[in-house]
């Protein structure tokens, strides 16, 4: 009791020391060290089991690795445009609009997080198939039936919106701390309306920008459900060659060695995104 | 004025994009023949019956919830722990550990799924309920540390001081008055992790056998194989029990909701 009194500083519970709270890590460490630090430490043995870096000196020689590696570059890159094109605009319409209009734009771009990733691929699936609605439509105004599905079409739509929650969230939370009436002085100093907006609010709001694609350039670096159901074997990306390669071919080595290339590439994106932060920062100054 | 409005249209289509294309499922579950068509061709309940009494389904949407309710134990008890952990405890390299907590984030679930399935085959856990509960914590741990973490950081400490300050043992503190101010974090992390386990495919996927598959699995497998309606009937249920846990998420933890995301 006599220590509790005497407490002066944050958190009354100090009384217990600091000490045994540090026991309340060990579950959660366990936890993370069994199933996640362990496997992923064997793993990379495993995949650099073979001499010589031999696994990863076969991906580097495989074109279809290379082909793969590629298309999910690409695939991603576009995924990140359209979600820019999109996102951007709406993103900057929750910052324009009226309290109750900004909670509806919020909530409908919340929606899709919430709902099963299962449920929503298999929607697309029904929709974008080849006597689907989608096709009907199409074939109605003359332009169909298009190819819409077992393809990268259909791929990048299921993906883009599974994906533009994650880019419009980040750019919201940059604009909405814009002052606009940085906005207002710069007409008022004779700029017209488009220049103010690209040379002074464009630049404020590319900390979100940034933050929003190059998460959605991870995200799909790595995506799985959806290539898998919307695509085709012939165009697939590189979570399905490790789903192959591991299911079909039982090759572990080589599907960890995949795998650890796209770790790699993950983290380089988000060093280059930290970087490009940085400097972002640094120029605004 | 006028970009103003074309902005607005521009919103509505998206969020028509965003929002519609979910609730497609919804009408061919109810459809009258074995076919993803849109509209139907007559309607009926036989994909629902399905869903209820084929051993299959059943089976896999009993492992689902089984699998939810054990992950969300496991995550909500270890997450508390280590966000309450975050909170009391300094040390130097804290920050370090902080980036390891948050690191199953980053790193590919499918390379996480193929690590745990050489660990599991040698553990001979793959293919348990046990293995699926473990794996899925995986996941769900981070996300209920970061709601906890956020209604920790929302919380007045003053009231804490002043409970101790008229008496309170720091037990007591801790019971009477911390757990009740986080309980909407810890609520919301545990929605979280529910249905981030009750919506898994990539980890089921490597880690379930016939005896444990999931419903997401299940659903995964059919439409690659069978066109069967009854997957249209368990979206719908997905979708309905999902919608109404966030409701009740909502209610009683809205930050802690948005906190997740941002």
């Amino acid at each position: 009791m006599a220590t509790a009194l005497t407490l002066p500083g944050p958190g009354a519970a100090r009384g217990l020391g600091s000490r045994a709270w540090l026991a309340l890590y060990v579950p959660g460490a366990a936890l993370l060290a069994l199933c996640f630090g362990y496997p992923l430490l064997n793993l990379l043995g495993l995949s650099l089991a073979t001499p010589g870096l031999g696994n990863y000196v076969q991906l580097w020689d495989s074109p279809v690795f290379g082909t793969v590696l590629l298309r999910t570059f690409t695939t991603s890159a576009v995924v990140c445009t359209v979600c820019l094109v999109l996102g951007y605009p709406y993103a900057y319409a929750m910052t324009v609009v009226s309290p109750r209009l900004r909670d509806l734009l919020l909530v409908i771009v919340l929606v899709p997080l919430w709902t099963s990733l299962m449920v929503r691929t298999f929607s697309w699936l029904v929709l974008l198939q080849d006597n689907g609605i989608v096709n009907a439509g199409l074939t109605g105004i003359g332009v169909g039936p298009l190819p819409l599905i077992r393809n990268s079409t259909g791929v990048t739509i299921g993906m883009a919106q599974v994906m533009l929650p994650f880019a419009v969230l980040p750019m919201y939370a940059i604009m909405q701390k814009i002052d606009r009436r940085l906005l207002q002085a710069a007409a008022s100093c004779g700029a017209r309306p488009t220049a103010a907006f690209l040379r002074i609010y464009v630049p404020l709001s590319l900390p979100g920008v940034l933050v929003g694609l190059s998460l959605v350039f991870v995200l799909s670096l790595g995506f799985f459900i959806t290539p898998q159901m919307l695509g085709s074997p012939s165009n697939a990306l590189l979570s399905q060659l490790i789903y192959t390669q591991i299911t079909q071919l039982g090759d572990g080595g080589t599907g960890a060695a995949m795998g650890f290339v796209l770790l790699l590439t993950t983290l380089l994106v988000l060093a280059a995104m930290v970087g490009l932060r940085r400097v972002a920062a640094r120029s605004a100054r | 004025m006028i970009a103003r409005r074309l902005l607005l249209a521009g919103c509505v289509l998206i969020g028509a994009w965003l929002v519609v294309p979910t609730l497609v499922a919804v009408p061919v579950g109810f459809s009258g023949t074995r076919a993803f068509v849109l509209p139907p061709q007559g309607w009926s309940l036989q994909w629902y019956e399905n869903l209820f009494t084929d051993r299959r389904w059943w089976d896999a949407t009993r492992n689902s919830l089984v699998i939810a309710l054990l992950t969300t134990v496991v995550a909500t008890v270890t997450g508390t722990f280590t966000a309450l952990a975050l909170d009391r405890s300094e040390f130097p390299g804290k920050g370090v550990v902080v980036a390891l907590l948050f690191s199953p984030a980053i790193v590919p679930v499918i390379l996480l799924a193929i690590g745990l399935f050489y660990l599991f085959l040698r553990l001979r856990l793959a293919g348990t309920i046990g293995g699926l509960v473990l794996a899925h914590s995986v996941i769900g741990m981070p996300i209920v540390v970061r709601t906890v973490t956020a209604s920790l950081g929302e919380r007045d400490r003053r009231i804490e001081q002043a409970a101790a300050g008229l008496g309170a043992g720091p037990v007591a503190v801790f019971r009477d008055v911390t757990l009740p101010l986080v309980a909407p974090g810890v609520f919301a992390g545990a929605v979280f992790a529910f249905l981030g386990s009750f919506d898994e495919v990539v980890l089921s996927v490597f880690l379930t056998s016939p005896q444990t598959q999931t419903l997401p699995v299940l659903m995964f497998n059919a439409v690659t194989r069978e066109v069967d309606p009854t997957i249209a009937a368990a979206s719908t249920v997905v979708l309905v029990f999902t919608t109404l846990l966030i409701l009740i998420g909502m209610r009683l933890g809205r930050k802690g909701l948005v906190s997740r995301v941002i």
